[in-house]
């Protein structure tokens, strides 16, 4: 394989390993506040992609990604209010169930609004022919868009949850839930606020990449798993392992098919996952402390 | 968890069934309306309803009123199997229409020969009428013809070696057979074979190895959207070479998706696609536009052959009732011996060994220009 | 309130005997085959039922059991041996009367492994697989044994839709029925009723089984590691060894369900590996009432049944979801275990307060 073979394949599964480490930190920001694992995350990428589609035929297109993550966002909290904060004695099984109810619920309501057509937002800056040579590989402009996008993420996140008080709140809800109460932090709200962001980050990801693929009503099933097994390789709860492991696996997927059928490709990743998760049970960066403390009775 | 189970059964008595089936036809379809075949089976879920209309409006199938009962399979072969046994039994269907995917006709076949119930598939494989059975036809042209025309176009431009990718899906997978079979005959070598998920969002890595194989032009054989990926992964990598698809490309919101990317492509389909451009003396130029018309003022939506199908399917079955008596053993011995029906896919002509007839001249090569689809001529 | 077993085990064969009875007597016998098929996915969900309930493991992977026992019935009792027929291994599996001849669709004759044969090598492998994935699975915790279990379910689907001997995407067709001396499964219509009992039979027969289990020291066991496995443990508990038993007896029942199935239907394809059947498997636990088999049992019938005779059409998976999302809302122990005392008095607190007040 050439330098030049090489990097094709490690930037497609770059590309696609940011949008999956996307999909995963919004599990993650959900988990930690709440010890949740929210298989509808898939599909408020589904919605992003889908809703600045539409808006983007009324309106300009930064304004209908903008207006798309917002109305996620909302998707998200209202998530919370209605169904999450309402379970009683919530154990793992219920909330896997409830979020995968949840999920199948949003996506057949995309369907009775949207239909079962394909959609795509126009590309951010090019068309579907444009490229540019980044070091001896074609690329898409829409590429840098999504790489750059989940970087900017990855970085506000960090200063968010760094340096801000709602941050630090946020942080101290999911480390002890009762103690921040105590301390008068609005646990209840915090909660919503976390769906909501979840949600908004989600949509972006959704945005962004669209115009190299395509939306659909039922593209969140599959980008769910994707995030899941993501976010557990990393170590669930820890974003810059989402970020790696994310990457790790796009990458993984993409040079298989350089040397192996690509009807196999999954079973490739996943049976690379199930060596490591044996070999290290919390994820490549996980810790055994924080994951037995936040499993939820 | 007794009461549960005997308040089922009291239901169950109380929904006893109505009168037998008096006066109208009643005519079942099997269709994929949701789940991942949804491109296929909504638009013939739509067309089907809309003919049923048409005919009804004109005074029923030989003077009876047609009424279709719908079942949405979810693109399950099992659930499939258990509609078809719903319909026959139940509902004592006069016929079936569909099932919209090769997977499921597959898994149905057997039950609708077992209970001698016609089944008219809306489904590509070769295998549904090869070896032909009494009771099952198809009205989706032949995937080897599709494969024929490709590849004569390819000889002709003196391409050699190809990269060839197909979805795991059965329509893919009857179209790697007999790509595998005919290239060799042409002339034409499969450099690279691969079989990608039909959920694909992304082939860049696929397209990589083909480009890795020094290939001269590609061919895809799916009828998801990732017939538009492939070609905006290829076009962004820089290759230039021709882009051939199946016939599952005719839906124009494919070409749509595929933007600037699309232009050049070109894909055997019937002329539905192409309709506007056909000369006035095509023999299926009538129909076409009507069909096409009364589509797109109904569903504000482009015509696929998808939705074709089931407009032929319906339309056959139609004529065989009237020309054979509402019989289901006369109208199946009817539809054998239909010759030259226009229909959208092509000009039918069925016989007792061959229970689809559609040939070659069916297909039309079309090429995407500007996102509109044009005859390529020859 | 507890029932005794017995009592149920008895409530539920009239159930099943007076359904039967009502169906063929109003002239509805095809009812008859989705409450079969309902009747082998519950032996699944059973299965599954005692992974997660007592076990308190969950599987998101139960379905790639399924899978397994169905495609290994499918692919040796539809293999044709007769072009090795002059081969060692062919005339050693006819002379131990593992392989027989028989018609196929078209009128011609093969040489395949006997059915019965082929169930007993469907439930070996699926045990066998089963012991193997536990290995390193078992260990795992909460959200990451969940992760491993899907990624098991997802790898069996991509190599039942990527291998061309498991006939890819379409799955393998033509199998034969399996005739156990008089009774048979699968064989069409004219067998329905016999099929329908023997499949309910076999449930009775498992929810006894595991019933009695579950109330047994073994069974104690088990919910002693669900509390606290490092305090069962400490009680002299072999976890591991438990853990395991319990994950591969789950893993037989739902490759039986599959074997069966496929016979009864005729043949199986990649859908049924899927991870939306792993998770509708899950979802019947969930809304039965994990900690109760006959909770599972109707939520699996009535579901499995309503959605094989497409009651809702289109809807079907808006139904599913909704069912979900509202059992975990309002019967979180299963529908079986609703309180709805309690439940009222959640949806009317003003009241209660009021009547505190007064």
């Amino acid at each position: 394989m050439t330098l030049e073979l090489f990097l094709q394949y490690l930037v497609a599964g770059l590309t696609y390993g940011s949008v999956y480490a996307v999909v995963a930190i919004g599990f993650n920001i959900v988990y930690n506040a709440s010890g949740v694992i929210n298989f509808a995350q898939g599909e408020f990428v589904m919605l992003g992609g889908m809703t600045a589609a539409s808006l983007s035929r009324v309106l300009p297109l930064p304004l209908a990604v903008a207006g798309a993550v917002a109305a996620t966002a909302a998707v998200g909290a209202l998530v919370e209010l209605a169904f999450v904060r309402w379970l009683t004695r919530p154990s793992l099984l219920r909330l896997v169930v409830i979020t995968i109810g949840v999920a199948i619920l949003l996506r057949e309501a995309a369907l009775a609004v949207w239909g079962e057509g394909v959609r795509s937002l126009p590309y951010f800056s090019g068309t579907e022919v444009s490229a540019f040579a980044l070091g001896g590989v074609r690329v898409s402009p829409q590429v840098l868009w999504v790489l750059g996008t989940t970087a900017a993420t990855v970085a506000l996140l960090g200063l968010f949850f760094g340096h801000t008080m709602l941050g630090w709140e946020m942080r101290a809800c999911a480390a002890n839930r009762d103690a921040a109460a105590l301390c008068g932090i609005p646990t209840r709200r915090l909660l919503t606020l976390s769906f909501a962001l979840a949600a908004a980050i989600g949509a972006l990801a959704g945005c962004v990449v669209s115009p190299l693929s395509y939306t659909s009503y039922s593209m969140g099933e599959g980008l769910a798993v994707k995030g899941f097994t993501v976010a557990i390789l990393g170590g669930l709860g820890n974003s810059s392992g989402a970020v790696a492991a994310g990457l790790v696996l796009g990458v993984l997927e993409s040079l298989s098919v350089s040397l192996w059928p690509t009807a196999y490709k999954d079973v490739v990743a996943l049976t690379a996952l199930l060596g490591i998760l044996s070999l290290r049970p919390s994820g490549l960066f996980g810790s055994r402390e924080a994951s037995r403390l936040r499993e939820p009775a | 968890m007794t009461l549960v189970r005997t308040a089922a059964a009291a239901a169950l008595l109380a929904f006893a069934p109505a009168a037998p089936a008096g006066d109208p036809i009643k005519v079942g379809a099997l269709l994929a309306i949701t789940g991942p075949a949804s491109f296929l089976g909504a638009p013939e879920a739509r067309t089907l309803a809309m003919v049923a209309e048409e005919l009804n409006a004109r005074g029923g199938v030989g003077g009876r009123r047609l009424e279709l009962v719908v079942k949405d399979t979810g693109g399950s072969p099992e659930k499939a199997v258990s509609l078809a046994r719903q319909l026959i039994e139940e509902e004592q269907v006069f016929a079936i229409i569909g099932p919209s995917t090769s997977g499921e006709t597959l898994a149905v076949k057997s039950l609708a020969e077992e209970e001698g119930t016609l089944l008219l598939s809306l489904a590509a494989a070769e295998v549904i009428v090869n070896p032909v059975t009494p009771h099952v036809f198809k009205v989706a042209p032949q995937d080897r013809f599709a494969a024929e025309m490709i590849f004569r176009r390819m000889k002709a431009a003196g391409i050699t070696r190809i990269g060839f990718l197909s979805s795991n899906t059965g329509f893919g997978k009857a179209g790697k057979e007999q790509v595998e079979k005919l290239a060799p005959g042409y002339g034409i070598e499969l450099a690279v074979s691969e079989v990608y998920d039909k959920a694909a969002t992304d082939l860049t890595a696929e397209v990589t190895k083909l480009r890795a194989a020094g290939v001269q032009a590609i061919l895809n054989w799916s009828t998801e959207p990732a017939q538009a990926i492939v070609i905006k992964n290829a076009r962004q990598m820089g290759m230039t070479v021709p882009i051939f698809q199946s016939h599952g490309f005719a839906n124009v919101q494919y070409a749509a998706a595929a933007g600037a990317a699309a232009d050049g492509v070109i894909f055997p389909a019937s002329r539905l696609v192409v309709a506007d451009s056909l000369p006035a003396s095509d023999p299926q130029k009538a129909v076409l536009e009507s069909y096409k018309k009364a589509y797109e003022a109904r569903y504000r939506e482009e015509v696929s052959t998808f939705g074709g199908h089931a407009w032929d399917a319906l339309m056959i079955l139609a004529r065989a009732i009237e020309q054979g008596g509402a019989d289901p053993a006369r109208a199946r011995s009817a539809i054998e011996r239909i010759q030259g029906f226009v229909g959208t896919a092509g000009v039918f002509h069925f016989s007792p060994t061959d229970h689809n007839g559609l040939g070659l001249d069916a297909f039309e090569l079309i090429a995407v220009k500007r996102g509109r689809f044009v005859p390529l001529g020859p | 309130m507890r029932v005794d077993p017995r009592v149920k085990a008895v409530g539920l064969a009239a159930a099943v005997v007076a359904a039967q009875l009502c169906a063929t007597g109003t002239g509805k016998g095809f009812y008859l085959t989705p409450l079969t098929l309902a009747g082998y996915e519950t032996l699944a969900a059973l299965g599954l039922s005692l992974l997660m309930g007592y076990g308190g493991q969950i599987s998101l992977g139960q379905a790639g059991f399924f899978a397994i026992g169905g495609y290994t019935s499918a692919f040796l009792t539809t293999l044709d041996l007769t072009p090795h027929r002059g081969g060692a291994l062919a005339a050693a599996l006819a002379t131990l009367h593992l392989a027989s001849p028989r018609p196929d669709l078209y009128g011609g004759e093969v040489l395949s492994v006997a059915p019965w044969a082929a169930l007993v090598a469907a439930l070996l492998l699926g045990a066998a697989l089963a012991a193997a994935l536990g290995v390193p699975v078992l260990r795992l915790r909460g959200h990451a044994l969940a992760m491993a279990t899907l990624a098991f379910g997802i790898i069996v689907a991509s190599v039942a839709v990527g291998t061309e001997a498991l006939g890819a995407a379409d799955g393998l067709h033509g199998v034969p029925p399996l005739a156990l001396g008089p009774l048979r499964v699968g064989g069409g219509p004219a067998h329905r009723v016999e099929n329908y009992y023997l499949a309910w039979a076999l449930v009775l027969l498992a929810a006894w089984l595991l019933e009695n289990l579950v109330h047994s020291r073994t069974g104690r066991a088990l919910r002693a590691i669900h509390g606290s496995e490092d305090a069962a443990r400490a009680m002299g508990i072999d976890a591991a060894a438990l853990k395991m038993k319990t994950f591969v007896l789950s893993g037989i029942l739902a490759a039986a369900a599959g074997a069966l199935s496929t016979h009864l239907v005729g043949g199986i394809g990649p859908s049924q590996a899927s991870a939306m059947k792993s998770v509708r498997l899950v979802a019947i636990v969930a809304v039965g009432g994990m900690g109760s088999l006959w909770g599972t049992l109707a939520a699996s019938a009535g579901l499995t049944f309503l959605s094989l005779r497409g009651t809702f059409g289109a809807h079907d998976d808006a139904v599913f979801g909704g069912v979900l999302v509202l059992a975990m809302l309002f019967a979180p122990d299963g529908i079986l275990e609703v309180d709805l005392r309690s439940l009222l008095a959640r949806l009317a607190p003003a009241r209660a307060a009021r009547k505190e007040e007064g």
